[in-house]
């Protein structure tokens, strides 16, 4: 049974639409950059950085974390951080490789 | 538990309000929500694992392809629009769900399901269209042979769980509409949609437009 959970606050439908239209402007951005030709680690440095935007907008508004305990925050997404910054490590053995030259 | 004594006085050790006797909630969120919470914490971390994988092969490849002209550019910016948008109606439902309203929260959990239907349908049409034109796993006509695996696995791996999450916004559907499910179903079937959205974001610029055709 659907019951209204009180002391549970409901937002409005417009901040959905303002978050809506910020997540497709990024995508508009990152679509124009990639015809800009740009140097492929710069490519990959501002897509990435555009796409955190994106995903801290999902994740803070439509996730609704923002408005949870902040015990639940600090809970999963310093965990999630510090994971993908250890896989960074590989990078600089990427570009090695590049400079390598192998097919 | 309390232990009262004759005179009805309490004694015990633990008393009715310890934490230890459970019915708290942890985070103050329900147990479903954080279940949910923890399952998207280590999908993350494998979809960040295969998409480090593809990134490193990629930057270290000076013969990776660049096979997406601007149609499937295009078509992936329509499957990116498609995605936030049934994002956007699941966030509407969950409002619903909260609000009691149940015809519109069906409504717009069908809403979200067409958006997963729509992303699959235009993503099973480029995957066809790219292996008429002859990419394979591990070969194509192009460049480095990885692309494919690299391509597939990382999409069709999403594709999976888009699939998977217009399943499970079906049988929430259905659950809601027999007033089985609450609408704290409604909101933890909606996170999962949310990181579904959510590792699209990372797919869409480091595999299309990090390969998208100059000429």
């Amino acid at each position: 049974m659907i019951t209204h959970q009180t002391g549970e606050h409901v937002q409005g439908k417009r901040i959905f639409i303002y978050v809506w239209c910020y997540l497709l402007a990024l995508t508009l951005i990152e679509v124009v950059l990639a015809y800009q030709q740009l140097n492929l680690k710069t490519m990959l440095v501002i897509l990435m950085g555009l796409s955190v935007i994106k995903a801290t907008l999902i994740i803070s508004y439509f996730m609704h974390l923002r408005y949870e305990r902040l015990s639940l925050v600090v809970t999963l997404m310093p965990a999630l951080i510090f994971v993908i910054g250890m896989m960074f490590a590989v990078f600089p053995d990427s570009l090695r490789l590049l400079q390598l030259g192998i097919r | 538990m309390a232990s009262h004594d004759a005179v009805g006085s309490m004694q015990g050790v633990i008393t009715e309000e310890s934490i230890w006797n459970g019915g708290r909630s942890p985070y103050a969120i329900g147990s479903k929500k954080l279940g949910m919470w923890l399952f998207i914490l280590s999908d993350a971390i494998t979809f960040s694992a295969l998409l480090m994988a593809y990134s490193y092969v990629r930057v270290g490849s000076p013969l990776w392809p660049r096979p997406f002209a601007a149609s499937s550019i295009a078509n992936a910016t329509v499957m990116t629009f498609v995605l936030l948008s049934s994002s956007v109606s699941m966030v509407l439902a969950v409002r619903a769900a909260k609000l009691g309203e149940r015809s519109q929260t069906v409504k717009w959990i069908l809403a979200t399901m067409l958006g997963g239907v729509a992303f699959d349908v235009l993503h099973i049409r480029e995957w066809l269209g790219l292996i008429a034109e002859g990419v394979r796993l591990f070969r194509n006509p192009w460049g480095t042979p990885l692309f494919g695996a690299t391509f597939f696995g990382l999409t069709g791996l999403h594709m999976t769980h888009v699939t998977l999450g217009v399943i499970y916004l079906g049988i929430i559907a259905v659950g809601v509409h027999r007033s089985k499910f609450t609408s704290e179903d409604v909101e933890v079937s909606g996170l999962y949609w949310h990181f579904v959205d959510l590792v699209w974001m990372f797919i869409f610029p480091l595999v299309y437009l990090m390969s998208a055709k100059f000429a």
